[in-house]
């Protein structure tokens, strides 16, 4: 937990992030623009580390954690975990992936409606079929919809295959399908931030705790009882609590169950999303306390998304603040929090309120005007040139590029060139 | 800004503008009663900023609503207690007159500006509302006001955007035009409850700065509930620390954050990291879960979560008493002197 540049393996890697969620208007809901939640973020983790990643609301930090593991489909990004890419590894891969899916879904449509229509007319129409009956009939419906999912999946590789070839790249590069992206979740799970909301109330707290279980492996129910103890005891849940419905516990508790399921299947990376928001102040230490040791013990690699500035300083190794669906700054913690060089940075860290009487009467505030503008309509240029006060000419024309600084830092801001 | 512990020395003889003595407060469910407010006693002087600190139901809403009269009866009782404010007993007083102080001499301010705003209905009519009910204001007049206001708490182009409906305004400026209907009819007190909580830190420090402003111009007091112990470090003059219903400790801001006597505050100041101190490796942690409110309780409510507890604590509830410097009061029997020596 060096204050260096920590080397060592790199778990994950996102390379221009974007995740553009479409408006429509009008009567014939037309796409008429996208708000931009995240817009080209780059980042690393390395394995066995915390990247904190921090911002206001809205800033698009939890759309990041949530499309990095492809719990949502980014409009664009290379994402890759452990060696494995989850969507596109160049452009290239992402254009013929997404014309490909394109004319693989109007391909099974039109073998949809063509077998619909085939089996329709030969019922009416043969009348040596018309006495075999209802049966019949169902079997051909299913032989239906099997040619034409199987039509999706063969147009779709054929396409991708095809294409690929001409284009001169690897089919690896392609985004995962649905079942290829199932077979990897073990390794990659989620803390929410709500415990109340991601909790099944209809199911008990071993039901839970043994639901990836059941979903990803074939444990005998001798096992898997086993493990759901074992689990409880790692995130300190009394065993005798197993039949218990999540509405018996407390906030912190609850989120030591959303925490055991995480860790069920034995997973590497674990974004947790503000895993501590919804908890008490007197809580949110135990659970942090609880992430730190599970970290130690399993060698888990976190991205953990907070609002919470001194809270990130406590947990994160390296931290990127966000605003306005691109990173600002990345920085080793020390660092960031003791010479932060983002102007973002500085108004962010000098608007936390210290629990401390003298200090507030002495620091100095950077207090910024206005709000965060729209993700729909973001200013032209730097992203936070309608609130930086040291804004120049330039940054109200250009867009600053993500540099790296000094080693280690990353800044994307005109007056760190 | 005003430094607490002289600011506190120099209101010594100001009068009380709010004095509450013993509330108790009772809800009645199908499970039995229970105790959310138990014998809590405070006052407010002129130009005083009161913050009150505690947990989710640790009961610190639950007081103020009680002594404005805004909690629904029944289920809500209150048992006893007695609250001078402008040589009335608010508690004993005819709804009518409550009325007239609500809203009018006790301004209130809520944690959630989007749903404490009336969507339907313009901010302009919004703010004119109390102006046009309590101060008799003609509708000319009341406009004008509220167009003052809206400049008060800054919000750029006010006459225009009276017209304006909630949701055109942000999360920030919502929380600025809540302040400036709460301010309207000039309050002698203000109750704001979580004001910030909901808001972005940046839009947070917006505000903290706005009321502190305010204080300077209109020299009103105000009782500012929180759960977050940085934001009362920076605009409290005084300290009411809540745990379990009941009141456990109370300070000027310097000395609580410099001299915590209860072991709650003492544990609660230590497991918030800093975000420019020492950064320890591991976070100190308050074991176990807070109280659920019920019965009336006859022991210390942080007992089974101190460190320090003894048989006394299990026998008797503590009651407030005075520790070390004057104005600062702890319920706990153990003696925190003793172990800092």
């Amino acid at each position: 937990m060096l204050d260096a540049t920590p080397r060592g393996r790199k778990l994950v890697e996102v390379r221009n992030l974007r995740m553009y969620f479409p408006i429509h208007t009008g009567l014939l809901r037309r796409h008429t623009g996208d708000v931009k939640a995240v817009d080209g973020v780059n980042f690393d983790i390395y394995e066995g580390e915390t990247l904190g990643l921090v911002g206001e609301s809205g800033c698009g930090k939890s759309t990041c954690g949530r499309a990095v593991l492809r719990l949502y489909d980014p409009t664009s990004a290379s994402i890759k975990i452990d060696g494995v890419e989850l969507a596109w590894a160049n452009d290239a891969a992402r254009k013929i992936d997404v014309a490909a899916r394109r004319i693989a879904s109007r391909t099974s449509w039109g073998l949809f409606v063509g077998g619909t229509a085939l089996v329709t007319i030969a019922a009416l129409n043969v009348p040596a079929l018309a006495g075999i009956g209802v049966g019949l009939l169902i079997i051909a419906a299913a032989i239906v919809l099997a040619v034409t999912i199987a039509g999706y999946f063969v147009t779709l590789n054929a396409i991708r295959t095809r294409r690929a070839a001409a284009a001169g790249i690897s089919t690896k590069d392609f985004a995962l399908t649905e079942s290829e992206l199932r077979r990897l979740r073990p390794k990659m799970q989620m803390v929410f931030q709500d415990p109340q909301a991601s909790l099944n109330p209809r199911m008990t707290v071993a039901a839970i705790i043994g639901e990836p279980l059941s979903e990803h492996t074939k444990m005998s129910a001798t096992a898997r009882n086993a493990r759901i103890y074992e689990l409880m005891d790692n995130v300190g849940l009394n065993r005798s609590f197993a039949n218990r419905y999540p509405h018996e516990f407390s906030g912190g508790q609850r989120q030591r169950i959303g925490i055991a399921r995480a860790l069920a299947l034995n997973p590497k990376f674990i974004v947790c999303d503000e895993p501590i928001a919804a908890l008490d102040v007197s809580i949110q230490a135990q659970v942090v306390n609880l992430l730190e040791d599970l970290q130690d013990k399993l060698g888990l690699t976190y991205l953990f998304i907070s609002h919470d500035l001194s809270m990130v300083r406590h947990i994160a190794d390296r931290v990127a603040v966000m605003y306005l669906g691109k990173i600002a700054e990345l920085a080793p913690r020390d660092t960031l929090f003791s010479d932060p060089l983002h102007p973002y940075t500085k108004a962010l860290l000098s608007a936390v309120p210290e629990p401390d009487p003298v200090r507030h009467d002495t620091a100095e505030r950077v207090i910024l005007q206005g709000d965060v503008p729209s993700p729909a309509n973001p200013p032209k240029g730097c992203n936070f040139c309608t609130r930086c006060p040291v804004v120049m000419d330039i940054c109200r024309v250009d867009d600053p590029a993500m540099k790296e600084v000094r080693p280690g830092r990353f800044v994307a801001c005109h007056l760190h060139p | 800004m005003p430094d607490g512990a002289a600011a506190h020395k120099a209101a010594e003889d100001v009068p009380y503008v709010l004095d509450v003595r013993n509330l108790k407060t009772v809800f009645r469910t199908r499970r039995g009663e229970v105790h959310a407010v138990n014998d809590v006693s405070f006052n407010l002087k002129a130009g005083e900023l009161l913050g009150v600190v505690g947990e989710s139901g640790s009961g610190k809403s639950v007081t103020m609503m009680s002594l404005i009269r805004l909690l629904p009866m029944p289920p809500a009782e209150i048992r006893s207690g007695s609250v001078a404010f402008d040589d009335m007993d608010l508690m004993k007083i005819s709804e009518e007159k409550m009325r007239a102080i609500r809203g009018a001499r006790i301004g209130m301010v809520f944690q959630d500006p989007m749903t404490s705003l009336n969507p339907v209905f313009n901010v302009g009519f919004q703010l004119m509302e109390p102006l046009r009910k309590h101060m008799g204001m003609n509708k000319k007049q009341a406009r004008d006001r509220a167009v003052e206001l809206l400049e008060l708490v800054g919000i750029p182009d006010a006459a225009r955007r009276l017209s304006d409906y909630p949701h055109q305004f942000s999360g920030g400026m919502r929380q600025r035009v809540m302040i400036a209907i709460a301010l309207a009819c000039d309050p002698k007190v203000l109750i704001a409850d979580e004001p910030t909580t909901a808001l972005d830190v940046t839009i947070q420090a917006q505000i903290l700065e706005l009321v502190k402003e305010l204080r300077q111009k209109l020299g009103m007091a105000i009782v500012w509930i929180t759960h977050d112990l940085g934001v009362i470090a920076g605009i409290a003059d005084r300290v009411m620390v809540m745990y379990g219903g009941q009141v456990v400790e109370e300070a000027p801001v310097r000395e609580l954050f410099a001299n915590p006597r209860h072991p709650y505050t003492r544990m609660l100041l230590e497991t918030v990291p800093s975000l420019t101190g020492d950064r320890s490796d591991r976070l100190r942690v308050i074991q176990g879960q807070p109280p659920m409110l019920g019965e009336q309780p006859r022991s210390c409510p942080f007992r089974d979560r101190c460190p320090h507890a003894f048989d006394q604590c299990a026998r008797e509830n503590p009651m407030l008493r005075d520790v070390g410097r004057p104005g600062h009061r702890a319920a706990c029997f153990w003696n925190a002197e003793g172990a800092d020596a």
